[in-house]
């Protein structure tokens, strides 16, 4: 197990670097100089200069990505051009309230989906099956905003148990942030949900066919542990995967849920960024981003390799 | 005695679209405790059917319509999933066909057999899941309860699905092809094991199989299922000296027993193939195969009737059959050709090695270490001649399809020379000209993945044809359906219209469209039913005849190449151990693993003695092949040192049977009987 763990953190490292790289890349194409940004439309030649040989963007593109990784891997991700607050601890904080919510929708959104799908899958094309896939797929099917801008009717309105705006404050803890933090996580999960109950009932459909399924039963096993010790173990690979890729959608990609709610998370302050071709803001997103999608995925490869013996004996 | 198992007038259903397809018509069956049950069936029979209805574990699709299953006296039918909970495991058990799968493959061993014991603690579930181990002759049960199912050998598997079976002490136990995806000397052992389990129990069982040679060994009644219907019942000696039903005839005559050969026994095979349980034959269902059917058998159905104690037969004309007034068996077919000595030889294979690298791990490759290797085929040499059938026979990893694709070019060998009419081969096949591919044809194992599913027999046939023979006409591609036997109209049809046999029969006829000088078989009927294999082992017998062929026949069924074959390589780990002319085979001397695979092999007569030499020990990896002789880990006639640091030589005998062995010649042929003695075939 231990070779098998140092081989996905290998991988991890390497994936890393290439996507450092691409990060990189790609900001140096976006159209605009960083320069006349920082210095407005009104600034002269020789100010500019100046200042691009002070940001060493003179420098060769090689120099220049190392000089950014480096300083990048020591804590140092500059300063924002647009505000000219510090990057790093805006970001921690966003990434903060991010993962928070993201954590909140997954512990709504996995049991949920997991019990549709197994339910759907063990009851292959009945009626059970039928009713979770149509209401899993008109659900799939609704925008965020609309599904958002309802729950915000109905709970925050109507009924006024939570609140409709969620724009929690620097440094307010999970607890206090929980009231804020359940309808756009409700409104995220039903995102999730059809995608991940989807994926669990083809994947219980492909296992309880298996011969190995058949022994379990006719041992005289109840139906639970059929299920439970035999069925899911095998039948939650997929799954696990598609839970990493949501987590890591849910702490970069949540854009429309975050503005519906005026939620502070990573997703409003990249396009906030971007509208203002923040720079260092979006490297630092960006590869905020990447990391947390690489661990989740190191976590569901290590998950899926103890319940399956033949993914990490190879 | 109230019986174990009591079916009565059982019929099942498949419900299919709107019109419900009969998968088993008014069937009844009654296992006494101890008995041995043997059940034989094709594919298509309803034997599946009978072993799910018995365990009440049908698909959702299948009705049950009449009849009634009782277990020790209680009715199952009717019962409820959860009170079905309470039977399976401890009342009822099953061995299925093929253990790895039927084993979690997340879960270690001893926890798969724990459960099985949930009154019990924990420390008691795993006393007692070791002594199961135990008493399946598992030599270190701890380690194999440590273990996941792909770590332990098919052997193995079978076993720990054995133990699992009897660890409640049913009263029923189905052994549902048990060994049949085993490889021959391992099912031996196996199948060693099953029998000394059963004289100890009184465990009824139900044994199920499509292999006659088996259930010859072990059944004490037999019942024969065609085509949803029960045909004959009765005592295995008895059945086995008269059948009475044509098509029980039909499944002795068609298998080739061990030491017979084309050039003197020729196979009657049963014409037509089995028909799909949609598309029963109105009155008798053998009817459109059968030799001696008359018209009321193409009329109206037959009673099952009784024909002597205990004894039951459904056809209308046993008793001129059993007074010998009609001869129910198929024709033979043709003999072959006499092999001509001639001296031309279409291929040589000489010192031929075939290696496969391990994948490396990534520092491996930036540290630039040579990739590790695993040799499949080790100097092997052999000569074909015109018009020659040479056998290549070897269990699961000996080399032989590595071999055979060496030969084809699909894998590129690390040394050694394959010569076509003297000429080099190129070892790529890119490399080799039309003409060379023309000469060069292959019929691979599984005739489902080797034909195209979206071309049809014609255009799949047309390819050769227009690519090799340069000719392309509809009456070509009538000639090459009409050569393997399949009415012309097949042309037009798609792969997943045809049968096993027929798809087996269109691969045939497309590796022969070019006429090709050799054609390669990789076990070309080891998927097909028994009644199927017969015809398409006439079917190559008749091509080799017309053109004058050399073939290369590989199979692990050493009485199937001993049948075929003019001359046989005997295969184990990449090496040739024996190469001896099919007639020499069967006769001391032998090599030792030579003799293993004979003395493993069922034997079809419930009366002819055998030899029991048995392997022990697991197959070498070919990561850390033995020193010496390639053999020597597991041989019974091991003679020490010598076999463990020096190569074997080759010794040639009179008969021309060379044997890769240290053992004198003169020694092994007086310490080796026949390893089986058989009456001849009536």
């Amino acid at each position: 197990m231990s070779r098998y763990i140092l081989r996905r953190i290998g991988f991890l490292l390497l994936t890393l670097l290439i996507t450092s790289i691409i990060v990189f890349g790609i900001t140096q194409v976006l159209p605009g100089d960083p320069a006349r940004v920082i210095l407005g439309r009104e600034a002269g030649e020789a100010a500019l200069d100046s200042l691009r040989e002070e940001l060493g963007l003179n420098d060769p593109l090689p120099v220049q990505y190392l000089r950014w990784l480096g300083d990048f891997i020591r804590g140092d991700w500059g300063t924002s051009f647009s505000t000219g607050v510090e990057v790093r601890p805006l970001v921690m904080q966003r990434l903060g309230n991010s993962l928070m919510l993201a954590a909140l929708t997954l512990l709504i959104a996995v049991p949920v989906a997991i019990a549709l799908g197994v339910v759907a899958g063990l009851n292959e094309n009945k009626t059970v099956d039928s009713a979770v896939n149509v209401s899993a797929l008109s659900v799939v099917g609704l925008p965020e905003f609309v599904t958002g801008i309802l729950l915000i009717e109905i709970f925050a309105f109507r009924l006024g148990i939570f609140p409709a705006n969620s724009s929690i404050r620097p440094g307010t803890s999970f607890l206090e942030a929980l009231p804020m933090l359940i309808l756009p996580a409700l409104t995220a999960s039903l995102v999730i949900l059809a995608y991940i109950s989807r994926m669990t009932r083809v994947g219980v459909i492909g296992e309880v066919s298996k011969p190995y399924v058949r022994t379990a039963r006719l041992k005289g096993l109840s139906q639970w542990s059929v299920t439970s010790r035999h069925v899911l173990r095998n039948a939650l690979l997929p799954t696990i995967a598609v839970i990493a890729i949501s987590f890591g959608w849910l702490i970069s990609g949540l854009i429309v849920v975050e503005n519906v709610y005026n939620y502070p998370g990573l997703g409003r302050l990249m396009i906030f960024a971007i509208d203002r071709r923040d720079l260092p803001i979006i490297q630092a997103v960006a590869m905020v981003a990447v990391l947390a999608f690489a661990l989740a995925n190191l976590a569901a490869d290590l998950f899926s390799g103890y319940l399956n013996p033949r993914i990490r004996l190879q | 005695m109230k019986p174990a198992l009591s079916i009565e007038n059982l019929t099942v259903s498949y419900r299919n679209g709107s019109s419900p397809v009969t998968a088993l018509r008014e069937v009844s069956l009654e296992i006494q405790p101890g008995e041995v049950h043997g059940l034989v069936g094709e594919s298509g029979s309803g034997k599946t059917t009978l072993v799910l209805a018995a365990m009440q574990h049908l698909p959702d699709q299948a009705e049950i319509t009449a009849g009634s299953i009782q277990l020790d006296g209680q009715e199952l039918i009717g019962l409820t999933q959860d009170e079905m909970r309470a039977v399976w495991g401890t009342q009822i058990a099953l061995v299925p066909q093929d253990p790895l799968s039927a084993l979690n493959p997340s879960l270690k061993i001893g926890s798969q057999l724990r459960e099985l014991r949930a009154d019990l603690s924990k420390a008691e579930a795993r006393k007692k899941s070791i002594g199961l181990l135990e008493m399946v002759q598992i030599t270190d049960p701890e380690r194999v309860a440590q273990s996941y199912p792909h770590q332990i050998s098919g052997g193995m598997q079978q076993r720990v699905m054995i133990a699992m079976a009897l660890c409640m002490g049913p009263k029923l136990l189905i052994l549902d092809e048990p060994t049949t995806g085993l490889d021959s000397t391992t099912e031996a052992v196996v199948l060693d094991l099953i029998r000394d389990l059963m004289h100890e129990s009184q465990t009824a069982t139900l044994y199920v199989s499509h292999s006659l040679g088996v259930i010859a060994q072990f059944a004490d009644q037999l019942t024969v299922l065609y085509a949803s219907e029960l045909v004959e019942h009765g005592p295995k000696m008895e059945l086995f000296e008269q059948p009475l039903h044509p098509y029980t005839h039909g499944l002795l005559d068609s298998v080739p027993r061990l030491g017979e050969n084309k050039h003197e026994i020729q196979l009657r095979s049963i014409g037509g193939s089995i028909p799909s349980l949609g598309d029963l034959p109105p009155a008798c269902v053998f009817a459109p195969r059968c030799s001696v059917a008359i018209d009321i058998c193409h009329e109206a159905r037959p009673d099952l009737e009784s024909s002597g104690v205990a004894r039951q037969v459904r056809c209308y004309r046993w008793e001129e059959i059993q007074a010998n007034q009609v001869d129910p068996r198929q024709p033979p077919a043709p003999p072959p050709l006499a092999k001509s000595d001639s001296a031309e030889s279409v291929l040589k294979i000489e010192d031929l090695e075939v290696d496969y690298d391990q994948p490396r791990s990534l520092a491996k490759w930036l540290r630039r270490s040579p990739p590790q290797s695993v040799r499949a085929v080790d100097k092997v040499r052999l000569a074909i001649g015109k018009g020659e059938t040479f056998g290549l026979v070897g269990e699961s990893g000996s080399g032989k399809t590595s071999l055979a694709q060496a030969v084809i070019g699909l894998v590129d060998p690390a040394a050694g020379n394959v010569e076509l009419f003297r000429a080099k081969l190129p070892s790529k096949i890119s490399e080799r000209d039309r003409k060379t591919l023309g000469q060069l044809q292959m019929v691979l194992q599984n005739p489902d993945e080797a034909l195209n599913p979206y071309l049809s027999v014609g255009q799949s046939l047309a390819r050769p044809l227009v690519l090799l023979g340069g000719t392309n006409s509809e009456d070509e591609i009538d000639r090459l359906l009409e050569a393997v036997r399949l009415p012309s109209e097949y042309a037009d049809r798609y792969p997943a219209q045809l049968s096993g046999g027929e798809k087996q029969r269109v691969a045939i006829a497309r590796a022969f469209a070019a006429i090709p000088d050799l054609v390669l078989l990789d076990e070309p009927v080891s998927s097909l039913d028994v009644s199927v294999q017969a015809s398409i082992l006439n079917l190559l017998n008749h091509l080799q005849r017309k053109h004058g062929t050399s073939l290369l026949f590989i199979s692990h069924d050493i009485a199937v190449i001993g049948y075929l074959s003019d001359y046989v390589g005997v295969l184990y780990l990449g090496h040739l151990m024996e190469v001896a002319p099919s007639r020499a085979l069967f006769d001391p001397p032998y090599h030792p693993y030579t003799e293993a695979l004979l003395s493993a092999l069922p034997l079809l007569d419930p009366k002819a003695s055998q030899e029991r030499v048995r392997l022990q020990g697991e197959l070498p990896s070919p990561l850390n092949p033995p020193t010496g002789c390639p053999f020597h880990t597991r041989c019974p006639r091991f003679l020490g040192q010598i076999c463990v640091e020096q190569t074997p030589p080759w010794q040639e005998d009179e008969t021309g049977t060379s044997i890769y062995c240290h053992i004198p010649l003169e020694d092994l042929r007086e310490e080796q009987g026949l390893v089986f003695a058989m009456r001849k075939r009536k």
